[in-house]
């Protein structure tokens, strides 16, 4: 079957520069090499810690921020100037809500403004746009009769994150990026969002993506869940398999700092130490050995590659190669 | 007594409903204006003046170029001219009336054009960014590096005095000034998520300033525009002071300051007359934008 988002080689790296000259003085390999698919009505769950390029993907995603290298195919139509789909074609099919509310709602507009915006530059009738708006609360749970033309700041978090799925599904897309959607809400708020969010996935048919750092959210929502370290791929495959039996050890120590509440299942290894290193000049070959508990010398030399296994799991990790050098492969 | 639970319901959701009908943005501050006495005041005060310098005719009983050899430095209280006359004789409220509408349009005038340059220049260079910016910006930053008022002294020094150069080199000495503070509010509310987001939704750079950049930038820039008149009417009047802006026999605050200056030792009270004016407007303007800057600064 063919996805409806394939994703294949995905590079950002951002220049720092400085200087009396304004030379790039570093570069922060902030998504390198990603690579991934998308199923129709599947949602994929993208985990990391902070900084490891989450968020960069989803932007490069959504073409908010200009890809180095890599290429984007939606519904089998390469995204780009000249390709098969424009940016404005894009942003019809897959719409992103962000993670703060607060910000990404303007706030010198009423709500239904702020929805009925997408559908205006689109063409609808300003009339109209306002009409989808409150059809648009209705479906997110908010009655447009009282909602319809408050202002941001006159709405909870848990609202305001309403408006913002609203406004995303306004132009009908089908795709949509959740980038921490729910990370910031209070925990019975991020429940009552989480299940919108399952509702009207199925109402409208949609597929996402969801991002957060959250691993019980993830596992929750998610069919698939891709693991990112330092802007690589490391681990992707069913949410159920990974996380029952991780393979690479980063994904084995983020989950085994997962706080369960099963006593049976605490672990008693010590999880990740220390702060990811900087993506600026990242760790040579594999990213993760400098805190992987089992790094050779030949983890250092050789960058692990992203290798698809029969069970439709892919892992980047030496162990798992056979002949790779690494004693424990 | 049986239909009372009907209206108890239907009178609270309608009220429900009025009550949470939105606020908008500038309706919050003119409630919040509305309360600030010293604002209104000062709104007040100018309105008057506005009027009776438009209206001017209506409000003088003499000519104020009509000078008589006669009543020279005539005191205030003097019959027929309650404000007294200056040193040719012409009757002092009329050229006071009459000199606020020189006045005024000198200082109000360059910052309204000014503000039309900068804002738009500010504004695309803190939405374009990039090389657009930087040109923008630095050219801003040349003219930024003079004193306003040397500035205008040097433009007006090399026009020549008149009206239309005075209004020049003011306009010229304030674009810098609005260009930067346009420049970073915009910068500022480019980088919001809401931008972002409009930005994904597929809305061109038009669509995008005319309803996620004007609608957070206006107000600041406005603000600082209004605190701009003051220091404008200041330096319009200091231009005509020096005799550098609106050229004698021409009714203007700086100038009649000016002219008077050689009485000073025979009634400092009508010399100081036109300063006084001076001083009043320039503080209006000066309240009036601290108390919408204060109005506008609504924690939403």
């Amino acid at each position: 079957m063919r996805p409806l988002l394939a994703v294949d080689g995905l590079t950002k790296h951002f220049p720092l520069r400085g200087g009396p000259l304004n030379r790039t003085k570093a570069v922060v390999q902030a998504v390198d090499d990603v690579s991934f698919e998308v199923g129709a009505g599947e949602t994929l769950g993208i985990v990391g810690e902070s900084g490891c390029g989450k968020s960069t993907t989803a932007r490069l995603l959504m073409h908010l921020v200009p890809l180095d290298h890599g290429t984007i195919a939606f519904d089998g139509k390469a995204v780009g100037a000249g390709a098969g789909l424009s940016r404005r074609d894009l942003h019809r099919q897959m719409q992103m809500v962000f993670q703060d509310s607060y910000a990404s709602l303007n706030p010198r507009l009423p709500v239904a403004m702020s929805i009925a915006f997408g559908p205006l530059v689109h063409g609808l009738a300003k009339s109209a746009s306002l009409a989808r708006a409150r059809d648009l609360l209705q479906a997110v749970g908010l009655d447009p009769m009282l909602f319809a033309n408050r202002y941001p700041h006159e709405l909870s978090g848990g609202q305001r994150q309403r408006i913002n799925v609203a406004r995303a599904l306004a132009l009908e897309p089908r795709l949509v990026i959740l980038d921490e959607a729910v990370s910031a809400l209070d925990k019975s708020i991020e429940a009552q969002v989480l299940n919108l969010l399952i509702d009207i996935k199925e109402q409208f048919d949609l597929t996402y993506i969801f991002i957060s750092h959250d691993l019980n959210v993830v596992r929750f929502i998610s069919d698939r869940v891709l693991v990112m370290y330092l802007g690589k791929v490391v681990e992707l495959g069913p949410v159920d398999r990974i996380y029952r039996e991780p393979r690479h050890p980063y994904t084995k120590a983020l989950l085994s700092a997962m706080p369960s509440m099963d006593p049976r299942r605490r672990t008693m290894d010590a999880p990740l130490s220390g702060d990811p290193p900087n993506p600026i000049n990242p760790p040579s070959g594999c990213r993760f050995r400098t805190r992987c508990p089992f790094a050779e010398a030949v983890c250092a030399d050789v960058p692990p590659t992203l290798t698809m296994g029969h069970d439709g799991r892919a892992v980047a990790c030496h162990m798992l190669v056979s002949g790779s050098g690494h004693r424990r492969a | 007594m049986t239909d009372t639970p009907a209206i108890a319901i239907a009178e609270p959701v309608e009220a429900l409903r009025r009550a949470q009908q939105g606020k908008s943005y500038w309706k919050r501050v003119w409630e919040r204006l509305r309360r600030d006495k010293v604002t209104l005041a000062m709104a007040a005060i100018l309105i008057a003046l506005l009027t009776m310098v438009i209206f001017a005719p209506w409000f003088t009983a003499h000519d104020p170029y009509q000078g008589s050899v006669l009543r020279r430095l005539k005191p205030i209280g003097f019959p027929g001219h309650w404000l007294g006359t200056d040193e040719v004789g012409r009757d002092l409220w009329s050229r006071m009336v009459y000199g606020g509408r020189l006045s005024l349009l000198a200082g109000v005038m360059p910052v309204f054009l000014a503000l039309l340059v900068g804002g738009f220049l500010g504004i695309l260079a803190g939405y374009a960014g990039g090389l657009v910016n930087s040109a923008i910006m630095r050219l801003a930053d040349v003219l930024y590096a003079f004193p306003s008022i040397l500035l205008a002294i040097a433009i007006t020094g090399i026009l020549g005095a008149g009206l239309k150069n005075t209004i020049l080199a003011l306009t010229i000495a304030f674009v810098p000034p609005l260009v930067r503070i346009s420049e970073a509010v915009t910068t500022q509310a480019r980088h919001l998520d809401f931008v972002e987001a409009a930005r994904a939704s597929g809305a061109g750079t038009m669509r995008i300033l005319q309803y996620h950049i004007l609608s957070n930038v206006l107000g600041p820039i406005l603000v600082y525009a209004t605190s701009l008149i003051s220091i404008g009417i200041i330096l319009a009047a200091g231009l005509s002071f020096l005799g550098l802006g609106v050229t004698p026999p021409n009714a203007e605050w700086g100038l009649m300051l000016n002219n008077l200056r050689q009485a000073l030792w025979v009634d400092p009270v009508i010399c100081a007359l036109p300063g006084v004016m001076i001083f009043i407007t320039s503080m209006c303007f000066n309240l009036l934008s601290d108390g919408l800057r204060q109005a506008m600064d609504v924690r939403l």
